[in-house]
């Protein structure tokens, strides 16, 4: 099975901070609101991509991570394997918020198509152009054995040539994402 | 007339978080969808949303909305042809 040591990249997202490789690329003004940091950090890569602005906060992490870990890295069969414990919790509160009123019942198409977890792999694919394999587990705490299990299948399979993995973890304001490439 | 498209551009931008965008930006005749905004299908839905909530107008024929959020001129002159609110 993959170990630690054969990780090419990592990328770590928490308390407003973006960190590759160990080095600091970004951080904001700490108690900022997650929204807030996000936009800054966006708008630090300096790219032209007004469909982050749509996307729910699990997905901004997800793509912020992997657009801070991508740079400069070849993206060819390049494979996703990620997890995280509140799957898409935060944007189906959000959901149910807009339907809990029966006299005032308007649900909101752009906060529903969020309401999978696995929507964020799908948000780094169209972004990156991956047509690859993909994953999303949900799991209480960051489940290392089966995900570098199932990264190592995938390379040893020839089904990628590298994988993407990780934790992209976000509810209510608490978020971690943690990638690596292997 | 014109405070009505002033006040459906702002809600535009807000509900379909059009960033960076002013409603300077928008032109009246330009195209909402494809070239325009470049809006997509679920734009589309916030639309429906926006003119249901806002101004009583429910949409059940989605053929219809293709019509009617050509741009912002074809918006304003249905919501004020058919608004319930």
């Amino acid at each position: 099975m993959l170990k630690k040591t054969a990780v090419h990249k990592s990328c770590i997202i928490e308390q407003h901070r973006i960190v590759v490789d160990g080095k600091l690329m970004w951080a904001s003004e700490p108690h900022v609101p997650f929204s807030d940091f996000a936009k800054e950090a966006f708008h630090h890569l300096d790219i032209d991509y007004p469909k982050f602005h749509k996307m729910d906060a699990l997905s901004k992490l997800a793509f912020l991570a992997a657009e801070y870990i991508l740079q400069d890295e070849d993206k060819d069969a390049l494979a996703l394997v990620l997890a995280n414990r509140s799957g898409s919790l935060d944007t189906d509160v959000k959901h149910q918020e807009s339907i809990q009123d029966t006299e005032n019942y308007y649900p909101r198409p752009a906060t529903f198509v969020y309401t999978l977890a696995n929507i964020c792999t799908g948000e780094i694919a169209i972004r990156h152009g991956l047509q690859t394999e993909n994953a999303f587990f949900v799991a209480e705490e960051f489940p290392e054995e089966t995900i570098f299990a199932y990264a190592d299948y995938l390379l040893q399979s020839n089904k990628a040539k590298r994988v993407l993995c990780g934790w992209v973890e976000y509810f209510q304001e608490d978020y971690r994402a943690l990638l690596y490439i292997f | 007339m014109t405070a009505l498209k002033e006040e459906l551009k702002r809600q535009i931008i807000e509900v379909l978080h059009l960033e960076d965008i002013t409603p300077a930006d928008i032109q009246d005749e330009e195209a909402l969808f494809g070239e325009g905004l470049g809006l997509d299908s679920i734009d589309a839905l916030e639309l429906i949303v926006l003119m249901d909530k806002t101004y009583g107008i429910k949409l059940a024929d989605p053929k219809k909305g293709r019509d009617i959020f050509q741009s912002i001129d074809t918006m304003v002159a249905y919501i004020s042809e058919h608004r319930t609110k």
